[in-house]
């Protein structure tokens, strides 16, 4: 199911949350919501799953106003940052509540629970207790928990940020493979621009209550609407008026049209990649990511004066 | 080593305070009990007046605790699930119990219930008679469970029961599946506290009760006619009751204690 | 497991105050309920008590409250709930710290025996310690009749205030800190005072302050040991049940007045301390 949102607005006190945001998710589609902490991307995903009301704007779920519909009749399912697990029920009950809630015969909630176990690849666990999981294991059953009841639409709150970098990795290729078998549309917030990237099919970037652009991960890393978002989705440097990404800066020993003079201060050695950070002759510092060979060529060395020049930059049009 | 010499004074004079002040006095009233065998005491706590001021505490109990379970419920969930201002008044109005002298409890309930009280014209005697001690059992004990619940509460927040929710719970069936199971150890230990006050109040059911032996006394209050009446013996093994109920409750408060951190 | 600090920062503005509870449907009609409860219970009985302590006007309530016997009830029980208080501290912070940081056998019993004061009814503690420390008692010393036989029940019906309330801070203080100062040189003493001390005077003040008000208003365990001889042991609770006894509600009133506005000024301001030290703390 599609879902709309039209014109949301919404204030804790004086603070703006969400100002008039509009934001379309095709059905079927894996969409992203980014931006930094505290920018509104959480109330925006909790104002659609019904949990809080918006103070002006309208959410429609498969062409269908919820202005009226209660967050449990929704049809939502959503997951929680910090898996949200009832911690007295078995990982079994937990999976099954929302059926044995809309008292479904008991042998259709064991074979549904047994096929969503198998899906989430949690079947051996069945009778343990939530603190007896790992925290990706209490995710991938909190995820489960949320399938069971057919939602038409599924809400994952910063599902991944409460696990470790290698739990997190996982986890993501295993969302993406998931939402190809089950294919209901998805949005999932996130504050983490590579795992935003690497998951999504649609990214909304969100800051400060405001939609700064919805677009493919591609559009927005090739041709963001502004300096937010292009700073946002990738390091960036700012020369003068112009935008450029470490990588499309290009390092000369000698100078050329269109170049600019600069020293080099540092030469950090990630193995494939370095990154060199230089000074410009008006102060500004500069970051530029280099392959090794190119480093090797150049024989770069802290101190050393070298002429830079953009491959490709970007200038906004001031708003 | 003098750092041990330190350590160990220290705990003599902690432990030798704990001694004198608690247990002393606690073991001796126990010997005094027994001291002539079982079966004076067991005589005396065998009375009619004693075993109905026995079944009076009982009742207050019975009454007082439940009632004040359901209310710290209710009120620990509009401290923490509601968006209700002046909280913070509510927060302090409801540890008032435990600031009040339990003689000015009683007056209290003179001054409302009693004949010439504000509420005096129901023409329902309160005062001098069960209700009034009842009312007074449950004024004192007030807030043990909202003490209890409330921080409970907190601390779990609110993403399982907004989890419950979006699975399609409505309000009452997230309470009972998942807010009621998720506080249970804080509601136990509050039923605790309150059944401990509720035993044991003595001030504030001793102003309102007439003291009317085999009508309106508990056995607190039988603890002090037994006292007054220069029978030892009675007042001991009454005493004694009330201390093997008080010891009953730290058990369960210890053993309760363990099971909310394994939760 | 503790949530990454962006994610704090997120929760400030929304989750404080967010968007239809999902208890809120049954927390408003049951905290409405519990509200009005706590009126009939103890709001509109309160409210009588200072109601009929101004029946007379100020002149009466005045008169009552500065009554010889009154006065002398009054500054008995100031003077004893003091004592008992500065007592508390030290006792109660010694056994605190003996309870976390010393080891020896039956710790834990001595650890639940700490409620024993809370659990066992007033009238059974005052009735123990006469058995004890009264006139017919084993050791041939009696405290009854005197106001350090106040004193006594005071301590025995306090002592948990100071205790689990620094219990609890004693656990979590930071060791590494007073490994620090000895590691300055600090002697055992002066760490304690110079760096533990500080850390507990938020707790040990909440406590005493808890302690303070109660031994304000006890009356169960003091009615027996004291004897209750005006002018001598008699403390305000007592004489408020006697004012009671003899019909002489207004005064009674008008002295329960005094003793509430005492209680509630000061563990108004505990709390507002508390608030303040609150901010520092962590």
């Amino acid at each position: 199911m599609a879902i709309e949102v039209h014109g949301v607005s919404k204030r804790f006190g004086d603070f703006v949350a969400l100002d008039d945001v509009s934001l379309t998710v095709p059905d079927g589609s894996l969409t992203a919501l980014l931006g930094p902490s505290g920018g509104g991307k959480s109330t925006l995903l909790r104002v659609i799953a019904g949990l809080e009301v918006a103070d002006s704007g309208d959410v429609r779920i498969g062409g269908e106003s919820m202005g009226d519909v209660p967050a449990r009749k929704r049809g939502v399912g959503l997951v929680f940052q910090h898996y949200a697990a009832f911690k007295h029920m078995t990982v079994r009950d937990n999976v099954g509540f929302g059926l044995r809630i809309r008292r479904r015969p008991k042998p259709e909630v064991t074979a549904r629970v047994d096929e969503l176990l198998a899906l989430v690849h949690l079947h051996g666990l069945a009778d343990r207790y939530p603190s007896q999981l790992s925290g990706g294991q209490r995710q991938r059953m909190a995820l489960a928990r949320a399938l069971a009841v057919e939602p038409r639409v599924l809400l994952l709150d910063e599902p991944f940020g409460a696990l470790d970098a290698r739990v997190r990795a996982e986890l993501r290729e295993w969302l993406r493979r998931l939402h190809e078998e089950v294919h209901v549309t998805t949005i999932f917030v996130t504050h983490d621009q590579e795992e935003a990237m690497e998951v999504a099919e649609q990214i909304a970037v969100i800051n400060e209550g405001r939609l700064e652009q919805v677009g493919r991960p591609s559009d927005l890393y090739e041709s963001p609407a502004n300096p937010f978002v292009m700073g946002f989705v990738g390091p960036v440097n700012r020369i003068g008026e112009s935008w450029v990404r470490p990588h499309d800066v290009e390092l000369l020993l000698d100078r050329r049209e269109g170049t600019t003079e600069a020293l080099v201060d540092r030469v950090v050695r990630l193995g494939f990649e370095v990154r060199v950070t230089l000074t410009l002759a008006d102060g500004t510092a500069l970051s530029a990511q280099l392959t090794r060979a190119e480093v090797e060529e150049l024989e770069l060395e802290p101190g050393q004066i070298v002429h830079v020049r953009p491959h490709r930059s970007t200038v906004f049009s001031p708003a | 080593m003098r750092a041990d010499a330190s350590r160990l004074g220290l705990r003599t004079v902690a432990l030798g305070y704990l001694a004198l002040l608690l247990v002393a006095p606690v073991g001796l009233v126990f010997y005094r009990t027994f001291e002539h065998g079982l079966a004076p005491a067991w005589n005396s706590v065998t009375t009619p007046e004693a075993q109905h001021a026995f079944w009076l505490t009982i009742v207050m109990v019975a009454i007082a605790v439940p009632a004040n379970t359901l209310f710290g419920i209710g009120f620990a969930l509009l401290l923490e699930r509601t968006r209700i201002r002046g909280k913070a008044i509510l927060n302090a109005l409801v540890d008032l119990p435990f600031a009040i002298s339990p003689v000015v409890v009683g007056l209290a309930l003179i001054l409302v219930w009693g004949r010439d009280g504000w509420f005096g014209g129901l023409h329902w005697q309160v005062i001098f008679s069960t209700p009034g001690m009842v009312l007074a059992t449950i004024f004192v004990s007030l807030p043990f469970v909202v003490r209890e619940v409330a921080p409970v509460l907190r601390e779990i927040g609110t993403d399982q029961e907004e989890a419950a929710t979006t699975l399609g719970a409505s309000p009452w069936q997230t309470f009972w599946r998942v807010t009621l199971p998720a506080i249970r150890w804080g509601v136990a230990y509050g039923v605790i506290l309150t059944t401990a006050r509720a035993l044991g109040e003595f001030g504030a059911v001793s102003v309102v009760s007439g003291k009317l032996a085999g009508e309106t006394q508990t056995l607190t209050l039988h603890v002090e006619d037994r006292f007054q009446a220069f029978d030892l013996t009675g007042a001991y093994a009454a005493a004694v009751v009330l201390a093997l109920l008080a010891l009953s409750v730290i058990l369960s408060m210890t053993l309760l204690d363990r099971r909310r951190k394994d939760a | 497991m503790s949530p990454p600090a962006d994610s704090a920062a997120l929760q400030l503005p929304g989750r404080a105050s967010r968007g239809p509870r999902t208890s809120a449907g049954l927390a408003a009609p049951a905290g409405a309920l519990a509200v009005a409860w706590l009126s009939l219970i103890v709001l509109i009985p309160l409210a009588a008590v200072v109601a009929r302590s101004l029946d007379g006007g100020t002149g009466a309530f005045w008169h009552a409250v500065t009554a010889p016997e009154a006065r002398a009830a009054l500054k008995l029980t100031v003077l004893v709930s003091l004592a008992v208080t500065a007592i508390n501290i030290a006792t109660g912070t010694l056994i605190a710290w003996v309870l976390v940081r010393d080891e020896f056998r039956g710790k834990r019993i001595v650890n639940a025996l700490i409620d024993l004061p809370f659990a066992l009814p007033t009238i059974v503690a005052g009735l123990t310690l006469l058995a004890l420390y009264g006139p017919k008692g084993p050791l041939g010393i009696s405290v009854a009749y005197a106001w350090t036989g106040v004193v006594l029940a005071l301590l025995f019906v306090t002592l948990p205030f100071v205790v689990r309330s620094v219990q609890p801070v004693l656990i979590e203080l930071d060791r590494d800190m007073e490994d620090a100062a000895a590691s300055l040189g600090a002697n055992r003493f002066t760490t304690f005072r110079r760096i533990v001390l500080p850390n507990l005077v938020p707790a040990i003040t909440a406590g005493a302050g808890l302690a303070f008000a109660r031994a304000l208003g006890e009356f169960g365990s003091v009615v027996l040991i004291s004897g209750n001889v005006p002018f001598k042991t008699e403390v305000a609770s007592v004489y408020i049940f006697g004012r009671i006894e003899s019909d002489a509600i207004g005064s009674a009133a008008a002295v329960s007045v005094v003793l509430l506005v005492f209680s509630l000024v000061l563990l108004a301001g505990v709390s507002a301390l508390a608030s303040r030290w609150s901010r520092y703390a962590r």
